[in-house]
């Protein structure tokens, strides 16, 4: 790898984009969302073609015109998401990814192989859907490994991983940079990439801001040059917590979701004033819990309480009545309808608390009323409240929907990854917003994948693991150690690791 | 030996031949279904097949040509759909039933000077020695080649799915179309190509019927074996070998109500020939009664439409 050259002038996704990565080098692309690093790594990728500038690979042009061209030439892809069949065996998603994959009985013991070679240990016959988020990342990764990639390209690889997990993925890709391999590593997650990259390209609105090495920076200046401004940390109040409002006891429900997780004898109390932050990986019964607690699950009536109250058999209206609001973690289709609009998305939540029908008629003008203060209020940046919840950018579509339930004077609230997907200034705004509303009074459960996130606003802390929750444990004191075994550890990886 | 009138090897042997056209025309939607489209035409594209099956075998005289006339009849009405559906993006539930209607009374304009003729005739496959076997040769060897050969599809579609990279390849269209397009998939030529797979097949079946089973045109010929079809691949749970047992059953209650007809039987005969398609509803109910079984089963994208945005 000679270097790695790219300028597009006029696009508004990447604009005279141009870094080079040597062999052996761990090259770190940083970036906030939007900040055109997807759009980069497609192009690496031969998904997306550039209008203008030009690559090199190894000291040849590079232009691929497929993402066929581009494995054939060496570069390897790990995906965020979006790359796994959850139907088709591992051995089977493997061969796709592959451009000439051998007999199907060849490739699995070839996967035992490097599988093992790496510490990654998978069982090619297995299907993916049954897999944790952790074992389908190695799928992944075992994928790129089997066609001796010369530059491996990660995007956001550890956002559904554990600590443990994470350190192993690391060694691996250490490894792999120590035998000549180039990776280019993408990730808003500083630590990380204060730990294991070379050189870091920093990406703002599609431009180059800085190049630097992440070893001699601290984290908190990467972030200010990932951003362009000073960063608050949100203020936490220390008052003292009132009385139980949220009760959940020996909550077990099966998942509604094909390839979902059962919940199994859930049980923890939030206080007035209290934060609980609940972890875990992806897939571990986050959404099933969001489900049971909301009330579109029902379960035994003492299964959940509200301030006393048996509601385990009420539905999502009664619960509301009672004083809880939540906010499930997608948002286009669950949260909000993408093709209404926002007054009509307020009024659909918002019609029980805030009195917005009156025997049956809608009251427009109260509703109107609402979706503007939440759009006020929560910074939403958008042309009107009559547009599509559909047409709103992630990060403002999360504002309003997190806004809207906030808005309710709500007692109990829950919510599933306030701020998944949305950059860092309105992460920020969200969640100084959800630590005021638990100082005015409500209890508040917050599910989330960002253990910073969590640390930085829960009183107390969880983690869900196979459906089972860990008993709550103070935030405070709490060593990354201990939250990475509450969390599971790191799924079947002992015993291979032990070996190497 | 007979059976209240009914005699079981006469029984199986029309029943193998009652099959066909379900048989072909649910194991093209299988591998339509498979790549994640749903086209609910097939009724329509049966029909086409049958009409055009037959006008081709009466002009030319041959029932082979008759054949090849009829799938790429099914296959070409299969296009309409997959330029609506894949190209601008129409509703496949909405575009596969407009398919349906039009497919119908496309027949019945292409059918008006057809009606009452009779067309070549398919002779059974030779098998010598082997149909005079008492019993087994009456069940098992005196078919048409369109009965073994639709056996052969069965096995073909099954190896081809489970074997062949380009099987693999339509699976994972089928399971996550954003995945295969991200992997640099042609998410979009790999369905059309399905659809008119699923198109060829469905008017292949149509073409048996108005060829060797009725033998002749009337409207409406297909009288709702293309919905018969649909309801075999969720029955089968998208699995190629259940289709064959799928169709068989289908085919046998056909066969079935039709003898006891014959036979005779003291039940209302509008009540015998609703029997397939209210089994169909009973079995299609208890499939789907195990919770989520069947979505499992389902290909993930099953009637999604795919937009390759990014």
């Amino acid at each position: 790898m000679e270097g790695l050259t790219k300028a597009y002038p006029g696009v508004v996704a990447n604009s005279d984009v141009s870094f080079k990565i040597r062999p052996g080098e761990v090259h770190a692309l940083l970036g906030e969302n939007g900040a055109g690093k997807s759009t980069l790594v497609k192009m690496i990728y031969g998904l997306v073609k550039p209008d203008a500038g030009r690559m090199s690979l190894r000291g040849q042009d590079y232009a691929p015109a497929e993402p066929s061209v581009a494995r054939s030439l060496g570069v390897a892809m790990v995906f965020q998401h979006f790359s796994l069949f959850d139907a088709l065996s591992v051995a089977e998603n493997v061969a796709l990814g592959m451009e000439n994959p051998p007999k199907l009985r060849e490739l699995a013991a070839r996967i035992r192989k490097v599988s093992q070679d790496y510490g990654l240990p998978l069982d090619p016959d297995r299907m993916v859907g049954d897999l944790s988020a952790g074992e389908r990342q190695r799928v992944e990764i075992v994928r790129c490994l089997l066609q001796d990639p010369k530059l491996l390209i990660m995007d956001e690889p550890t956002s559904v991983l554990t600590p443990q997990e994470v350190d192993i993925l690391f060694q691996t890709l250490r490894q792999l940079a120590r035998e000549g391999t180039a990776i280019l590593y993408i990730s808003h997650k500083l630590e990380e990439i204060r730990s294991l990259c070379d050189e870091a390209t920093i990406l703002r609105r599609g431009k180059v801001v800085a190049t630097c090495t992440p070893r001699e920076k601290t984290a908190r200046e990467l972030a200010e040059l990932m951003v362009g401004t000073m960063l608050t940390p949100p203020e936490r109040s220390a008052k003292p917590k009132g009385e139980v409002a949220l009760e959940v006891a020996g909550l077990s429900v099966a998942s509604p979701i094909p390839f979902g997780t059962t919940l199994k004898n859930v049980t923890f109390t939030v206080r007035k004033g209290e934060v609980l932050g609940i972890a875990g990986v992806a897939g571990n019964g986050q959404d099933e819990l969001l489900l049971a607690l909301n009330g579109e699950l029902r379960t035994s009536p003492s299964a959940v309480k509200i301030a006393g109250v048996p509601v385990g058999a009420a539905g999502p209206i009664q619960r509301r009545k009672a004083g809880m609001v939540s906010a499930p973690e997608e948002r286009l289709g669950h949260a909000a309808a993408p093709d209404m609009s926002l007054v009509e998305n307020a009024l659909l939540s918002g019609s029980v608390r805030k009195g917005l029908t009156r025997s049956g008629f809608i009251d427009w003008a109260g509703a109107r009323r609402f979706a503007e203060g939440i759009v006020q209020q929560f910074d939403v940046r958008t042309p009107g409240t009559d547009v599509a919840a559909r047409s709103l950018s992630g990060g403002n579509l999360q504002k309003f929907v997190v806004g809207r339930e906030l808005s309710q004077a709500p007692t109990v609230i829950v919510i599933n990854q306030p701020t998944w997907g949305v950059d860092a200034a309105a992460a920020a705004s969200i969640r100084q917003a959800i630590i005021d509303r638990a100082a005015d009074g409500a209890a508040v459960v917050v599910i989330s994948q960002d253990l910073d996130e969590l640390l930085e606003i829960a009183d107390s802390f969880a983690a869900l693991n196979e459906g089972r929750l860990t008993a709550p444990r103070p935030t405070q004191g709490l060593t990354m150690d201990q939250i990475g075994l509450m969390m599971g550890g790191a799924h079947g990886m002992e015993v291979a690791h032990a070996e190497a | 030996m007979d059976l209240g009138g009914i005699n079981p090897a006469v029984l199986i042997a029309s029943l193998m031949v009652a099959s066909v056209p379900i048989m072909l025309a649910a194991l093209g939607e299988l591998v339509v279904e498979k790549a994640g489209v749903l086209n609910l035409g097939v009724e329509g594209m049966m029909i086409i097949g049958a009409v055009m099956g037959f006008a081709v075998a009466v002009n030319t005289g041959s029932p082979l040509a008759g054949f090849l006339g009829g799938a790429a009849g099914g296959a070409i009405l299969s296009l309409i759909f997959a330029l609506l559906t894949q190209y601008l993006l129409a509703n496949q539930v909405a575009t596969g039933l407009a398919l349906t209607l039009f497919g119908l009374g496309l027949s019945s304009l292409i059918g008006q000077g057809y009606v009452g003729i009779r067309p070549p005739l398919t002779g059974a496959v030779p098998l010598g020695p082997l149909a005079d076997i008492p019993v087994v040769g009456r069940i098992l060897f005196r078919h048409d080649w369109m009965v073994y050969g639709s056996l052969v599809m069965v096995a073909a579609t099954w190896a081809v799915l489970k074997f062949t990279r380009i099987g693999l390849i339509l699976r994972a269209v089928g399971e996550n179309h954003e995945a295969a397009h991200a992997l640099g998939y042609k998410v979009r030529r790999i369905r059309v190509l399905a659809i008119c797979f699923g198109g060829a097949m469905a008017g292949l079946g149509g073409a048996y019927i108005s060829l060797i089973r009725v033998p002749q045109w009337t409207d409406g010929i297909t009288s709702g074996a293309g919905w018969i079809a649909l309801a075999i691949v969720v029955f089968a749970s998208w699995k190629p070998w259940r289709v064959l047992l799928g169709a068989y059953l289908f085919g046998g209650i056909t066969v079935l109500q039709l003898n006891l007809q014959a036979a005779g039987a003291r039940i209302p005969v509008e009540y015998l020939s609703m029997s397939p398609y209210l089994i169909t509803i009973l079995v299609l109910v208890i499939m789907s009664s195990g919770r989520g079984r069947i979505a499992a089963a389902a290909p993930a994208s099953l009637g999604k439409n795919f937009h390759a945005s990014r």
